[in-house]
């Protein structure tokens, strides 16, 4: 994998463009990602954020006329996982995806973490259990859940549902997860559990997370990309960022101010 | 650094520039504090020495005022970027501020030693002298600080320098007195302490400077020498 003043890179994003039928919402975007660090992406709302994290598992896919241009090499192999000749699904198996409202299956706890084990083709039980019970673990979920596991997901709280969600991604050993608002729908404990979760993920994968809490951003990442009206302003390490960014438009957008 | 009064919370706006200004008017009685000092001092006039030393409770009260004020700014607005390097200016200000308050009060309290021992023939021309220097150093800080001009912050810092060799130079005319006529060191000691209190302010007007260029530029100029700084300050213009 690259070695840059950054450490180790996971992922390289060049040129990249991406087009809503006619729209053109992200324009040129260039961003290294840092492998096992916290990348965080801020901006004002419909400033591109959450379309840029979606072209990393092709989400975009699933909606004719929309167009990507240029390229986001995932490492170590380096594979552009844009190009059309390769199956999302592929893409989607090394980068899993957690949403700004917790959404399980509605099947029991188990099942919703074994899903995307099952949907592989894994079907030994043995094997199953042990991968179960190692996502929730990492999910720091399995202390509150390993006596319902058959339990309906859905009567889990909030702020469990949404650990159940990350322990559903991580079931399959993804080498990035992207995290989009996910705890924006959740009260500050949640909120609080969730980030120290991630805060711990990242020893075993590279993260990428949206969040319109700038706090939030400063508080977990390393690395902070600002973006606005589909372009990154200003990308930087989090602690330069917050104190002394050298975008006059990213210091209104952290300072509160007119922009 | 964005002008202050540009934030979308208005009520944002108005404690950031309170908190500006009480270090302004904490400035403008420091140095109302030391020059009554050296008058004090000079002239012989004790009433005016215990008045800067019964007023020193004033600017304690200002720094736990804005210490407190921007306590509540940092919790409550949780301030980034430009705004929070004023914060942070702001509270390191305040200290040295409290501090030349304090040297002030110190040279108000050899004002009155000094007036009941005899009077020397120069009138204490060289206390008269860095004095004024010193406060000068000390308006200069305070205006670079209400201007945010970095260019006038590393000029009041390099006048340090000048304040250093007069001080020294007032140490060697110091010694000779002693050594000329011993019945006069108990009387020049407290000559010495004041210029030493006056050297100290400098050093803190000095700090000042240092903060503005960090609320300015987010660059830490301190413990780099003179050149360095003004590279710094320079540099991206």
């Amino acid at each position: 994998m690259p070695q840059t003043a950054m450490g180790t890179l996971k992922a390289e994003v060049k040129d990249l463009n991406f087009y809503y039928g006619n729209y053109q919402a992200l324009k040129s975007i260039n961003l290294p990602v840092a492998d096992k660090q916290i990348t965080a992406l801020i901006g004002p709302s419909g400033c591109g954020k959450s379309t840029f994290l979606r072209c990393f598992n092709r989400m975009h896919d699933l909606y004719a006329g929309n167009r990507y241009e240029g390229e986001i090499g995932l490492h170590p192999d380096g594979v552009n996982i844009l190009n059309p000749k390769i199956d999302p699904i592929e893409v989607r198996m090394r980068i899993g995806m957690v949403f700004q409202k917790p959404n399980p299956f509605p099947k029991s706890i188990y099942e919703n973490v074994a899903y995307g084990l099952r949907v592989r083709g894994v079907n030994k039980r043995r094997i199953l259990d042990e991968k179960v019970e190692q996502a929730l673990r990492g999910a720091a979920l399995w202390n509150e859940v390993k006596d319902r596991l058959n339990n309906l997901a859905f009567n889990l709280s909030g702020g469990q549902q949404q650990r159940l969600c990350i322990a559903r991604a991580l079931a399959t050993d993804p080498e990035i997860i992207l995290f989009d608002e996910p705890t924006s729908a959740l009260d500050p404990i949640a909120t609080a559990s969730i980030e120290e979760l991630i805060a711990e993920l990242k020893e075993q994968v590279t993260i990428l997370i949206v969040t319109h809490n700038m706090q939030q951003a400063a508080r977990v990442s390393s690395y902070t990309a600002f973006m606005h009206l589909g372009e990154v302003v200003e990308f930087g390490e989090t602690g330069g960022i917050f104190t002394n960014p050298s975008k006059k438009q990213t210091e209104d957008y952290i300072t509160g101010r007119y922009g | 650094m964005e002008p202050l009064d540009t934030h979308i919370s208005r009520q944002y706006n108005v404690e950031l520039e309170n908190v500006r200004s009480l270090v302004l008017q904490m400035g403008g009685l420091v140095e109302q504090q030391i020059e009554q000092a050296i008058n004090a001092l000079v002239q012989g006039n004790v009433p005016l020495a215990e008045a800067v030393i019964v007023t020193d409770y004033k600017v304690n009260n200002f720094e736990v005022t804005i210490d407190e004020e921007c306590n509540q700014i940092i919790a409550r607005r949780q301030p980034t970027a430009g705004d929070l390097r004023l914060v942070l200016a702001v509270i390191k200000t305040i200290t040295d501020l409290e501090r030349i308050g304090d040297e002030a009060e110190k040279i108000a309290r050899m004002a009155v030693r000094l007036a009941g021992e005899e009077r020397p023939k120069n009138n204490y021309m060289e206390i008269h002298a860095l004095g004024t220097h010193v406060r000068q150093m000390v308006h200069d800080a305070l205006d670079a600080y209400a201007r945010m001009d970095t260019e006038a912050a590393v000029r009041v810092a390099q006048e340090d320098l000048k304040i250093d060799q007069e001080y020294e130079g007032v140490m060697r005319q110091m010694i000779t007195f002693m050594m000329e006529d011993p019945r006069t060191i108990t009387r020049v000691l407290n000559v010495i302490w004041a210029a030493r209190a006056l050297e100290r302010i400098g050093d803190h007007a000095r700090n000042i400077c240092e903060y503005v260029i960090y609320l300015v530029k987010g660059k830490d100029v301190r413990h780099i020498s003179l050149e360095q700084m003004e590279k710094e300050v320079r540099e991206g213009n």
